[in-house]
């Protein structure tokens, strides 16, 4: 091996890269095991109500159809340990799209074909899908997405909000949003000898394993996933998805594997997406702009057969300094598909409400936004009165405003003109937390002095596999070049989800801990024998409960251009600052955080889910009609870190992040539309139609 | 995607003929509609009949001065054809705000003419469409419609066409030539297309059988300026919320001649003969502009989300008339 040890933090290319430009890489549909057959999910077409009856007989009647499962004669499933998996067991409608039905044949097109001429018929009742504040099935639920309590109250919020000298009091709504990753949802399932094998889109083989095994009433021994390239997820695939158990049963049904594929057109209705809020902000404060009142209010909605509570309010309770807060979330139960994590679930609608806030108590106050937030910087948890690990946002704020030039801005709104373009800037605030989850590692030397480490991470298109390859090497003390990476199968040593920003410190600690282990064994001496040497490790240390109060932080900057004509919004430059722990990889980070920010501009500015009142579904059903930012939308976006000394997270010294780049950026593009024309709209996202009104 | 049958006609002749004779079959230029909504179900055809290598792949000046475009011309290849930039930038603005790179490569002239709504009820064969089903319903009307007319819309059906070149188009006068079992007509642009009324699933004046063959431009009008705009919810690839394209001829300060039409707005690209009433021989400037905006859009009955397009499609139209004025200004 002639490459050179590389430090953690070098740009290292993706290790897939090649496969994957070059479309030899696999997803979970490019199985294709002998006699497979392709199945075709029929969705449900009321909102509420019962399935009287499913008329399968023209269905089978189409040639290459080999079974329709219905509620009727599908596989029992034991109870899932996710209601949202109990698919065809009973004649429940819960939400329109729900299946009702699963076409098995010998080609796509049969299936479909097939799928199309199922005749369900259907008892309904109407159907309530709208969520407002006051809605009368509201509750406060025990705990908000993620564990934390629902409510969180100290000192007299009403009190402080009433003798503050200055207060906002804003309502913020946010609609739906929908994850669509580029590779739709999809499982190849196949039985042999009692044995359950999954090809699946997941975040995480370990968890669907678990979910199958526990759904089939299986050993988990007995059901292996594979997840080797999974293309994007942002939490869609973080949980185990209908398509694999619908997959597994038709396969045990038929004794056939059997592949699905969500259209794309069946996904927002099936893979979780982000709940609508409607948030209440108030913030009282002193002239000098230190808060003396936090009251961050979230008011969602989940589905009929599963509480899922978007944990809206959670930041505020680890952003600013105040004597009283008191953080909340009712939630209520409605007939829509089920809600789930989408990038940054809490922070990044919570954080939308509270920086636009905080912008707008600057306006009230007169004071510069960046010099409000320093103000308010806490010396511990607000919440917890723990002591942060490290906490890099004011270094963010000032090093962004310095990259970005900020301070050239005359805070007056609508001030700058060129032509028909009104110009403003914004600012706000990012946070996240570090979390770390149970997984276990092992690494191997061969006798030729080559490495290989295994552990059940999933590279969802984050660069996973690559600084996975890289903290071993690190580890071992050879280049990273010289060590194998297996990953994505659950029958290697278990894994977390590649979730919450969560990845690379779990299995890294795993993977670190195994290859230091190796390397103290390697240089006890006495050479490699033929089998190699293994040590293995997991990362119970760092999943622990740590005593400090561990976040990244993040400032955004961004310019927008207004069309007062038209209303439309165009970003003319963002740029990010994060602290986010030591960076382990430059080149693969600055994607994280970039696309991030991408993703947040198109929560700002173009994306969003329609609930059809009529229907009861979203009504945009492809990426023609949810609009993900295109090319032309993202122009200057840049990305930039401060790195951190922090001990107290893991041997890498990191903190996630995957969802960071998202949080904060549709209150920074919100607060510059509003420096550019005075309007604050406060709703997502901004499109002409919202905007022009008050142009 | 039911099976169909496949055909590659050697003449138009024989297309028309076929086309005549099979009421299921449709012709396939590009695909990039059709064969999406086959996947959908909305199409079904029997029969696809591929005109897309028959010989109306060319862009000719016509001995008048004006320019024939062939119906199997990419969206692309009209785009840049350097007559079309330089008499019709509008044309080649429209086809330039539409849809992708990809797609552009693609879609034919006469593919784009025949493109068909993007109303999310007639794409969806779960629900109710008088389009896609004569006699279901119009949930639009009260469901989602945030993007659907303001103008010329029936109760059977407030859908809009997608196309940003059939605006420009009707702006510019053209001419839709047809091939059909009885012979070739020749319909202006601004007819082509027709309001919903009670047969919503007719989208043009098309007859049984025929088919476009080409798209005639008449000369630039002497000393006109054109100009094509579209708002829409992101940068690119997005339809219109609204558009315009504009055609105009100030001399001695007044407007000598105008021609306007709104996207986005109608089941037709809406050519504005009010607003070109006001406009003709009124002074070019800011406020004639804005009452010639109003006088057409006076007609307009948005529904409970789209009243935007109005004020939209009115800013629109006094911006691109202001700034042709600016530019004819500056060019003398």
């Amino acid at each position: 091996m002639s490459h050179a040890t590389q430090p953690l933090g070098a740009p290292v290319a993706r290790r897939e890269g090649r496969e994957k430009v070059t479309g030899t890489a696999r997803y979970a549909v490019e199985y294709h095991p002998a006699g497979r057959l392709h199945g075709r999910i029929v969705p449900a077409t009321v909102a509420r109500g019962r399935v009287t009856a499913v008329r399968t007989a023209d269905a089978l009647a189409v040639p290459g159809v080999h079974t329709v499962l219905t509620h009727e004669n599908a596989p029992r499933l034991r109870e899932p340990d996710d209601p949202v998996l109990a698919v065809l067991q009973n004649t429940r409608v819960p939400h329109r799209g729900w299946p009702v039905a699963l076409v098995v044949a010998d080609s796509l097109e049969a299936a479909r074909a097939g799928a199309a001429a199922v005749r369900v018929e259907y008892e309904s009742a109407g159907h309530d899908t709208v969520l407002t504040w006051d809605h009368p099935g509201m509750y406060t639920p025990e705990q908000a997405n993620g564990g934390y309590p629902a409510v969180r109250e100290r000192g007299d919020v009403e009190a402080a909000l009433a003798a503050a000298p200055v207060t906002v009091d804003a309502t913020y709504t946010l609609g739906g949003l929908h994850n669509h990753p580029m590779e739709p949802h999809a499982s190849t399932a196949r039985w042999a000898d009692g044995h359950l094998t999954v090809h699946d889109s997941s975040q995480g083989s370990t968890t669907v394993r678990d979910s199958l095994a526990q759904a089939f009433g299986l050993g988990r021994d007995r059901v292996t996933v594979v997840s080797e390239h999974v293309g994007g997820g942002f939490g869609s695939k973080g949980t185990t998805r209908p398509q694999a158990v619908l997959a597994a049963m038709a396969a045990r049904l038929t004794g056939r594997p059997v592949h699905i594929a969500l259209p794309r057109r069946y996904m927002p209705a099936l893979v979780g997406h982000r709940a609508p809020t409607i948030q209440r902000v108030r913030l009282g404060a002193d002239r000098d702009g230190v808060l003396r009142a936090v009251s961050h209010e979230v008011a969602t909605q989940t589905s009929r057969i599963k509480e899922f509570v978007e944990q809206a309010a959670v930041p505020a309770r680890v952003m600013y300094a105040s004597p009283h807060s008191r953080t909340t979330h009712r939630v209520v139960a409605l007939d829509v598909p089920t809600p789930s994590w989408m990038r940054a679930p809490g922070e990044a609608p919570g954080m939308y409400a509270l920086e636009s806030a905080m912008d707008e108590l600057a306006c009230a106050l007169g004071i510069d936004p960046v010099e409000l937030r320093l103000r308010n910087e806490p010396a511990v948890e607000p919440d917890s009165g723990r002591p942060f690990s490290s906490r890099g946002l004011a270094g963010c704020l000032h090093e962004g405003a310095r990259l970005f030039r900020w301070y050239d801005r005359d805070p007056q709104p609508a001030a700058r003109q060129e032509g028909r373009w009104l110009l403003g800037t914004g600012t706000a605030s990012a946070t996240y937390p570090v979390l770390v989850s149970p997984s276990a590692a092992s690494a191997h030397a061969a006798p030729d002095g080559s490495y290989t480490v295994r552990v059940n991470a999933t590279d969802i298109g984050t660069g996973a596999r690559t600084v996975i390859g890289q903290i071993a090497a690190a580890a071992l003390g050879t280049p990273q070049e010289n060590v194998r990476v297996e990953i994505g199968d659950s029958d290697l040593p278990p894994g977390s989800v590649a979730g919450g920003s969560s990845g690379t410190a779990s299995w890294g600690s795993a993977v670190h801990h195994a290859a230091t282990a190796l390397a103290r064994r390697l240089a006890e001496g006495g050479g490699v024998p033929p089998e190699g040497v293994t040590a293995t490790a997991d990362n119970e240390k760092e999943a622990a409960a740590s005593p400090f109060a561990r976040h990244a932080f993040g400032a955004h900057f961004a310019e927008v251009a207004v069309d007062t004509l038209t209303g439309e919004v165009r970003v003319r430059r963002m740029l990010g600052v994060f602290a986010a722990g030591r960076i382990l990889n430059a080149r693969t980070a600055r994607s994280q955080f970039i696309g991030g920010m991408t993703m947040g501009l198109g929560m700002a500015l173009t994306e969003g889910s329609t609930m059809d009142p009529l229907f009861g579904d979203y009504a945009e059903h492809d990426l023609a009609s949810y609009h993900i930012p295109v090319c032309a939308d993202v122009t200057d976006l840049q990305a930039h870190w401060i790195d951190e000394d922090d001990h107290h997270l893991n041997p890498m010294g990191s903190k996630g992040i995957g969802e960071i780049g998202i949080v904060g950026t549709a209150a920074a593009l919100g607060n510059a539309v509003r420096h550019a024309t005075g309007v604050r709209t406060r709703s997502l996202p901004i499109t002409p139609d919202t905007l022009l009104p008050y142009l | 995607m039911r099976p169909f049958a496949y055909l590659r006609p050697g003449s138009v002749a024989e297309a028309v003929r076929v086309s005549a004779e099979r009421p299921e079959a449709r012709f396939l230029g590009g695909g990039t509609n059709l064969v999406d909504l086959m996947k959908l179900g909305v199409e079904s055809p029997g029969l696809l009949i591929d005109v897309s290598r028959l010989p109306l792949d060319r862009v000719v000046p016509t001995d008048d001065g004006g320019l024939r475009i062939g119906a199997t011309v990419r969206n692309s290849d009209l785009a840049a054809h350097p007559v079309v930039r330089e008499r019709y930038p509008a044309l080649s603005q429209a086809l330039l705000a539409g849809a992708s790179g990809q797609l552009r490569n693609t879609a034919t002239t006469g593919g784009n003419l025949l493109q068909r709504t993007r109303c999310l009820y007639f794409q969806d064969t779960s629900k109710p469409c008088n389009k896609r089903q004569p006699g279901s319903g119009c949930p639009a009307r009260e469901g989602v419609h945030r993007d659907l007319a303001v103008l010329g819309h029936s109760p059977d059906c407030v859908a809009t066409n997608p196309s940003d070149m059939a605006v420009a188009l009707a702006a510019l006068d053209a001419t839709v030539h047809l091939r059909g079992p009885e012979g070739e007509r020749a319909v202006p642009a601004t007819e082509f297309h027709r309001l919903p009324g009670d047969n919503p699933d007719q989208d043009t004046v098309l007859r049984p059988g025929e088919m476009v063959v080409d798209v005639v431009l008449p000369p630039a009008p002497e000393g006109a300026a054109s100009l094509y705009r579209k708002a829409r919810d992101r940068a690119s690839y997005a339809f219109a919320l609204a558009s315009v394209a504009a055609v105009l001829t100030v001399r001695d300060g007044r407007v000598a001649h105008a021609s306007l039409a709104f996207g986005g707005l109608a089941h037709r690209p809406w050519r504005a003969r009010a607003a070109e009433d006001v406009l003709r021989g009124a002074p070019a400037t800011e406020e004639t502009f804005a009452r010639a905006a109003d006088a057409e859009l006076a007609a307009a009955e948005p529904l409970r989300d789209n009243g935007f397009k109005v004020a939209l499609a009115r800013n629109l139209a006094v911006g691109v008339l202001a700034e042709l004025t600016d530019r004819a200004d500056r060019s003398r």
